[in-house]
């Protein structure tokens, strides 16, 4: 594609109504993730700065304490969101850019 | 091409008897330092064979690296699962590996905080910077930074945070491997650390991107595959009971119980805060990590790489934290792996051998040389990218966009950036010499400092905020590299341990929570202050940067040669 071609498709892209429909739906869900894992990992954080005790509390009769599955737990949360990101990101929102860049040629 | 892999093959092979040369005169010269151990021929022939391995790559990839694209980005050919693979190899330094298992073995559950602050940086890389960068840039990440602010300023700016991050990381990595290597091969540590040197620049000079990125994927699956042997190892012997495990290892410790939560290693709540903050953003920042988004061919393969990159390290944690406690039940019981003069927990070569003798526990020697080689070939692969990330600061940033105003040919600016790895594999080298005595614990928290108060703001305001302009972007940069950097030679860490002040002038240990803030607040404070014809244009120039980022139109795609 040329650089005319290019600033042709731009001036369509900015007349798409899916365009804003588009950025507005994927900002708003990639500040909402973004938002949960900063509570999830300064809450954690936050523990382990002003609440030690609450982290090393016995979860049982065992030694397991509850530290354990919440720092696991900070872990496997930051995988699951990716995993929710990119599941969105490339069915429902690139199928949306890919209506976009259709109608803009 | 020709003349490329004939010399390529004439230095394999002196490569390899260099290697052989070098490790038979370190088994002559066997009683040297008191830290070294026995020359460990098993782990010497495995990484033999892994060198031997990369350097065929080295010569496949030789012959497919052509283009400017070939050479900084793979020529954008590789699958989202290949790139989360390789990001893992270049992210699981041999400090994460080495270093937090030897954590949880001394403390038990603060192991788990690093763990936990490496990793966390991920979903915010794919949130908000993985596609739009993707989208916006070519080679590196000043191409974003600089797509509608002034090229000279702000290139410079992006590149000098890139090297600056760069040199100190390769500092950390040449002084670990020396060290390491002493430890694990018996080698002298000057050897190790030119033989780091030389196999870099050999990877990166005629391999480019092709090569480095295979380096990275063979390494970590040789990482995953010995730690999750190791781990396995662990929990077969408690019947696959964490409780079983952890109950053997707080009866153990001499810490007992305190081991189960956090202990002593962030006791300032700021600090704890300051250190969350590095780790996170920081990782938002390292400029090796973010050239690895421009290999892959669109914004769709690029997020499926951090969520497999995301996958395998978070894995990757939580095996090293089996591993630790591991080797609290297993290696520190057993006399064969305790410092016969230290005694307690001390292990024979330092804490940070804990892994590796656990592998001698639960595989025997032959285990011991395949995870001695794998750290090895770690250091290997995060030296290579890092060399590949500052040679293109050099060459596509500094000799390209400011010294040549955007007019070099493509084939000068792979020369330079090939010249650029060799002067960097150099000054790594050097590096590793002047700083062998010194304790560079302090580095990996200056690194990550730096990449989140320097490259992170500036990264994600030119995406994300219209406002931004040159002058603002620049100004708050600076303010971000210079304060962080500032704070952590005035902290306790460099002023009293490495220059020998009496008392820091600066009382935290880490200064992301100042200097973040502080590079965000003057971006914005100049930003609007500028008045200037320039803002006004870069200002309107947002929108067609938001129609490119948010929908890849225009994109350099895989298509570009």
């Amino acid at each position: 594609m040329t650089k005319a071609q290019n600033l042709l498709s731009a001036e369509h892209i900015r007349n798409n109504p899916k365009f804003a429909e588009l950025v507005r739906k994927r900002t708003s869900f990639a500040w909402t993730l973004s938002a949960i894992i900063l509570v999830i990992y300064f809450g954690f954080i936050g523990l382990v700065a002003f609440d030690k005790p609450f982290l090393a509390a016995k979860l049982g009769a065992g030694v397991m304490t509850v530290g354990f599955p919440i720092g696991v737990g900070v872990i496997l949360s930051a995988i699951i969101l990716t995993g929710i990101y990119v599941y969105r990101a490339n069915g429902e929102f690139d199928e949306l850019n890919r209506q976009i860049i259709e109608e803009s040629r | 091409m020709k003349t490329t892999k004939n010399a390529l093959a004439v230095l394999l092979a002196a490569g390899g008897m260099m290697l052989l040369a070098t490790a038979a005169m370190a088994a002559g010269a066997d009683l040297g330092g008191a830290e070294k151990q026995a020359t460990n021929w098993h782990a010497i022939i495995m990484f033999v064979i892994f060198v031997g391995m990369t350097l065929g790559i080295t010569y496949w990839a030789a012959g497919r690296t052509k283009t400017a694209a070939d050479f900084y980005a793979a020529g954008g050919g590789i699958t989202g699962f290949q790139n989360g693979l390789a990001i893992a190899g270049d992210y699981m330094s041999a400090a994460s590996f080495l270093g937090i298992s030897a954590l949880v073995y001394g403390s038990g559950y603060d192991g788990l905080i690093f763990s936990v602050g490496w990793l966390v940086g991920w979903p915010i890389i794919l949130f908000l910077i993985a596609e739009r960068l993707r989208n916006l840039g070519k080679y590196t990440f000043a191409d974003v930074a600089g797509y509608r602010l002034a090229r000279m300023p702000v290139r410079t700016f992006a590149a000098t945070g890139s090297l600056i991050v760069v040199i100190f990381y390769l500092i950390g990595q040449m002084v670990g491997a020396g060290q390491l290597i002493k430890l694990l091969f018996g080698l002298d540590y000057l050897y190790a650390v030119i033989i780091v040197g030389a196999l870099m620049m050999v990877y990166v000079t005629f391999g480019g991107m092709v090569a480095t990125t295979w380096v990275q994927i063979i390494k970590a699956c040789l990482l995953l595959g010995g730690a999750t042997f190791i781990a396995f190892g662990v929990m077969n012997t408690f019947g696959f009971s964490f409780e079983a495990l952890f109950a053997k290892a707080v009866e153990i410790h001499p810490k007992h119980a305190a081991i189960m939560g956090p202990g002593t290693l962030v006791s300032n709540p700021l600090d704890a805060i300051s250190l969350g903050a590095a780790l996170m953003f920081g990782t938002a920042g390292l400029p090796h990590i973010l050239m690895r988004f421009f290999t892959v061919p669109d914004a769709k393969e690029a997020r499926k790489s951090v969520f497999f990159a995301t996958g395998f390290i978070g894995y990757f944690y939580i095996l090293t934290f089996i591993i630790g406690f591991g080797a609290i039940t297993l290696v520190s019981t057993n006399p064969e792996y305790i410092d016969a003069i230290k005694g307690g927990m001390n292990l024979k070569g330092g804490n940070n051998m804990a892994a590796v003798w656990l592998a001698h526990a639960i595989g025997g020697d032959l285990f011991l040389g395949f995870i001695s080689a794998v750290a090895f070939a770690t250091i290997l692969a995060v030296v290579s990218g890092l060399t590949l990330a500052g040679a293109s600061a050099i060459s596509h940033d500094l000799y390209a966009n400011v010294f040549m105003h955007g007019q070099a040919t493509e084939g000068k600016e792979v020369t330079v950036s090939k010249i650029a790895s060799i002067c960097l594999g150099v000054v790594a080298v050097l590096l590793g010499m002047v700083f062998e005595k010194q304790n560079v614990a302090f580095i990996v928290a200056l690194t990550f400092s730096v990449a989140a108060s320097a490259n992170f703001p500036v990264l994600v305001l030119s995406m994300f905020w219209s406002g931004l302009t040159t002058r603002g972007a620049v100004i708050g940069g600076i303010i971000g590299l210079v304060s962080s950097v500032l704070m952590v030679v005035l902290s306790k860490a460099v002023w009293v341990q490495s220059f020998g002040f009496q008392a820091e002038i600066f009382p935290y240990a880490y200064p992301a929570v100042f200097s973040i803030p502080a590079a965000f607040f003057f971006s914005w404070l100049f930003s609007v202050l500028d008045n200037s014809p320039r803002a006004a244009a870069e200002r309107a120039a947002y929108e067609a940067q938001a129609i490119r980022s948010e929908t890849g139109l225009g994109a350099e795609g895989a298509a570009a040669h």
